[in-house]
């Protein structure tokens, strides 16, 4: 059995599953749960000056019959009065003393204010602070939250007043609603931060009642702009994880990988891309704190086949396989394959091909089956077939180098070759 | 030994004739199978259909929930499409056919989806076709005569009707609907919705049904060529075949048509229905005639076939229902004759046979050993294939072959002017069948009024 306990800052888990600071970690009742079902921590749900939230504040994207592929809310941070949040973390942190409990925060835009919250946190035994820099509406319009992330210099600010106070470790929670999360993430690291959380939600419009023509969510006949996550946001959180991953300043900061989430394969690709812990919201909202099973199971199970003993030893390999457009080997070519053994014959692929890419492959009729096959001299090797097709190894990509050495497009532009191959 | 009605109580009754398969109960329902389809091109189940319905595109419409058009796209392929959704054979046509077949995964419920798009369109009497107006200049709409609101003379009359034609049936029953109202198993389709079929489609106006009109008894051939352009004779078959044995005119020896019309016509109860009640034949009416046997309480129902299940022509899942409704099925059993006493049946002697070389259906045929078995008997359901109307045919000098009417390619008949199409051609197939038919016959129609102008 490999060993999936994680050391994050010196914040101590059985496993590298955090709940995220939302909803699900806004109360005792929440966190003992969690904590029983086995998540190896909780970021406690942001805690700042008192708010009032409205009603609804959740909706959803569906898609092909699967709900909440994309999820967002326009919830604000803890309604909950300030004291009672703070009793029941130390209670959450003696009940389960070997979790992790990490406190959101977010203050009002004051020296003094952060100061006074960060003391009264740290009275709770919290293990750990994160700060909320990314929430994308309602506090933005108070100065706070994405307002703060989306300025560095703001950001930075706001860090060395937390870093002048704070003993215990402080993590800073980056915002999506940017060109890129890096110049705040440089920013908050030379101010001091301890490591970066990534990505908060990502500001969103998830649809439209096309009876009322009130997008989603509604509240008395209106909606705002809501923060976007889910499964959907994935692979943009895990190109804005890379950004950070390469950055030779960020990357000296451990990172906490968020955003989609779901299952222990996503948190694997997390922590290839260089998160060394990730947080979950969506997808335990979803189905409930039962899922952390799963993550563990599944975890264990392909460190084992993989032969990785802790976590360490894969986290962040996949960070230097991104690479640059121009560094792209041009002699590499793949063709796309039809095993007809495996076929179905439900003609995906032709049409795919046929109507939006290169007209590769053939369609000899049959009634009712016909027959698909690759024209291997017009096959781009673009992999739409592959991606359309139903049954698993149906459609292969074989390896065809069109010459052995590795030539970029830079040198091929240096060596004058041809550039229209068509 | 007796044959009686009223042999159930009356939940008995209403059990076993509802609905074999029950519709989805809720979108929800409906949109877990929609979405499982994979939306193929050029799709196997769309080229099993022999209407060629767009089964993607009307049940990726019911996945955007787009009702309304996933019923024009059923409706435009296949007027009949909410009736073919409750009695067509799925499992050789359009479902057989699922590339999920070829995954030994379920295929998708194709049917149950066509009826839930068709049953919304009619419940809320969407009319999804409008007719084209009337051609400028003299002469005004053409007309065209229909023989037969079954099936084929339905389709027939509405896609010339769609093309601005006006249409007059000419219908021997009381209602619409041909086999579909009066041959077909009622747990798959009551006269009452082919009765709420026959008004939706005949509401895109222009079509006129005219009952109680039998050609060559209340109406004229002659007659018909000279008020209408044109003729379409959808007269479907007749009666059971001949089993041409003796016996075969003592009491208790009954037709499957005629027992299924009256199943249909008149309340359950009061269908009579023998003790033991042997069916010969093994076709889908065959199937129909022995499950309803049996579900208006029959003891004992034997099905007797003169080849093997590898030969039968009802499909398995038709053959299942009779076995799951406790038939008896008896193969390589042919009837012989039949034993009576006082002019009623009391026993079935039959055949055994054996395979031997093949014939000219490709099937091996069925010869006698010269061994017999007996039958003890009450009644005895004839549905061994049914008859054209040969000497109808014959009397208007109209080109058959043994009463089948003999068409060209545009669906006409010798006599120009008068076209023909559906089971009075091919001798009786599938319901689907003769929607095609009759859109291939009004096309036919179509061309020929277009020449007659020019």
């Amino acid at each position: 059995m490999a060993d999936i306990s994680a050391n994050f800052l010196g914040i101590k888990s059985p496993n590298p599953f955090w709940l995220a600071s939302a909803p699900p970690t806004d109360k005792k009742i929440n966190v003992l749960r969690a904590f029983e079902a086995g998540w190896g921590g909780v970021v406690w749900k942001t805690l700042g000056s008192q708010v009032k939230n409205v009603s609804s504040r959740y909706s959803a994207v569906n898609f092909g019959g699967h709900k909440i592929m994309g999820f967002n809310n326009i919830e604000l941070i803890s309604d909950r009065p300030l004291d009672i949040n703070l009793k029941e973390i130390s209670e959450c942190i003696k009940l389960f003393p070997d979790r992790a409990m990490v406190v959101s925060l977010m203050a009002d835009n004051d020296r003094n204010s952060w100061h006074e919250l960060i003391m009264k946190v740290e009275d709770t035994g919290a293990h750990g602070l994160e700060l909320n820099f990314g929430c994308p509406h309602g506090m933005t319009e108070r100065g706070m939250g994405a307002a703060v992330g989306q300025d560095p210099q703001i950001a930075a600010m706001v860090v060395e007043w937390v870093m002048e106070k704070t003993t215990i470790p402080v993590i800073t929670k980056l915002t999506p609603n940017v060109h890129s999360p890096v110049p705040t993430g440089i920013a908050c690291v030379k101010a001091g931060t301890n490591a970066l959380s990534l990505i908060n939600t990502i500001q969103s419009v998830t649809g439209i009642d096309l009876d009322t023509l009130v997008p989603n969510p509604y509240v008395a006949g209106k909606s705002v702009f809501g923060g976007y996550c889910g499964p959907a946001v994935k692979p943009i959180a895990l190109k804005m994880l890379t950004t950070i991953s390469q950055d030779p300043v960020t990357s000296k900061v451990p990172i906490s990988g968020i955003g989609g989430v779901s299952t222990w394969r996503d948190a694997v690709e997390f922590m290839l891309l260089g998160a060394s812990n990730v947080q979950v919201c969506t997808a335990a909202m979803k189905h409930g704190f039962r899922i952390v099973e799963d993550m563990c199971e599944g975890l264990n199970n392909w460190m084992d086949d993989k032969g990785y003993a802790t976590i360490y030893d894969f986290i962040g390999k996949s960070v230097e396989k991104i690479t640059h457009w121009e560094d792209l080997d041009i002699n590499y070519h793949h063709i796309a394959k039809i095993n007809q053994d495996k076929c179905i014959h439900c003609g995906l692929c032709y049409i795919a091909c046929e109507d939006t890419s290169h007209q590769s492959i053939n369609l000899n009729y049959g009634k009712p089956y016909n027959t698909y096959t690759i024209k291997e001299e017009e096959c781009v090797g673009c992999n739409l077939c592959q991606l359309m097709c139903p049954v698993t190894d149906c459609i292969t990509m074989e390896e065809h180098r069109v010459a052995p050495d590795y030539i970029n497009w830079k040198m091929w532009q240096e060596e004058g070759k041809p550039l229209n191959d068509h | 030994m007796a044959i009686i009605n009223n042999r159930l109580t009356k939940e008995q009754y209403e059990k076993n004739f509802s609905d074999i398969h029950p519709p989805f109960e809720t979108q929800d329902a409906a949109l877990v199978e929609a979405n499982r389809c994979l939306f193929c091109y050029d799709a196997p189940c769309m080229k099993s259909c022999p209407t060629s319905i767009d089964v993607p595109k009307f049940i990726k419409q019911i996945s955007t929930g787009n009702i309304k058009g996933s019923a024009h796209t059923i409706f435009s392929s296949n007027i009949l499409g909410a009736s073919c959704s409750k009695v067509c054979p799925v499992e050789k046509l359009c479902e057989g056919a699922c590339v999920y077949n070829l995954m030994d995964e379920e295929a998708i419920p194709i049917a149950k989806l066509q009826r839930y798009s068709t049953e919304i369109a009619m419940k809320n009497n969407w009319q999804l076709f409008k007719r084209k107006d009337a051609p400028l200049g003299d002469g005004g709409r053409k007309k065209v005569a229909i023989i037969g609101a079954g099936p084929a003379g339905l389709s027939c009359a509405h896609t010339l009707s769609k093309e601005g034609v006006d249409v007059t049936i000419y219908e021997k029953e009381s209602k619409g609907g041909g086999l579909m109202t009066y041959g077909i198993a009622a747990y798959k389709v009551t006269p009452q919705f082919c009765e709420d079929e026959v008004n939706y489609i005949t509401a895109i106006g222009g079509i006129e049904i005219k009952y109680h009109q039998k050609l060559g008894v209340n109406v004229s051939l002659e007659e018909l060529q000279e008020n209408y352009d044109a003729v379409y004779l959808a007269i479907g078959v007749g009666l059971a075949r001949q089993l041409e044995i003796p016996g075969e005119d003592l009491n208790g020896v009954e037709d499957a048509i005629k027992f299924i019309y009256n199943l249909r016509n008149i309340e359950y109860s009061t269908v009579a229905v023998g003790d033991k009640v042997a069916v010969i034949g093994m076709g889908m009416t065959a199937i129909d005639a022995a499950t309803q046997a049996k579900r208006l309480g029959a003891k004992e129902v034997t099905m007797l076939y003169r080849r093997t299940e590898h030969e039968k022509p009802c499909t398995q899942v038709e053959l299942d229902i009779a076995m799951l409704d406790g038939c008896n099925i008896i193969w390589l059993a042919a009837p012989k004759e039949i034993l009576g006493q006082d002019g009623k049946v009391n026993a079935i002697v039959c055949s055994k046979m054996q395979l031997e070389q093949l014939d000219a259906s490709g099937r091996r045929s069925p010869v006698d050993t010269g061994e017999t078995f007996t039958l003890e008997v009450d009644m005895v359901i004839k549905a061994a294939g049914q008859m054209p109307f040969e000497s109808l045919v014959k009397n208007y000098s109209i080109d058959n072959k043994s009463g089948k009417v003999v068409i060209n390619k545009n669906c006409e008949t010798n006599i120009p002017g008068v076209f023909a199409g559906g089971d009075a051609v091919n001798g009786g197939k599938e319901v689907v069948d003769a929607v095609q038919a009759g859109k291939d016959g009004a096309k036919g129609i179509l061309e020929f009024l277009s020449r007659k102008d020019g």
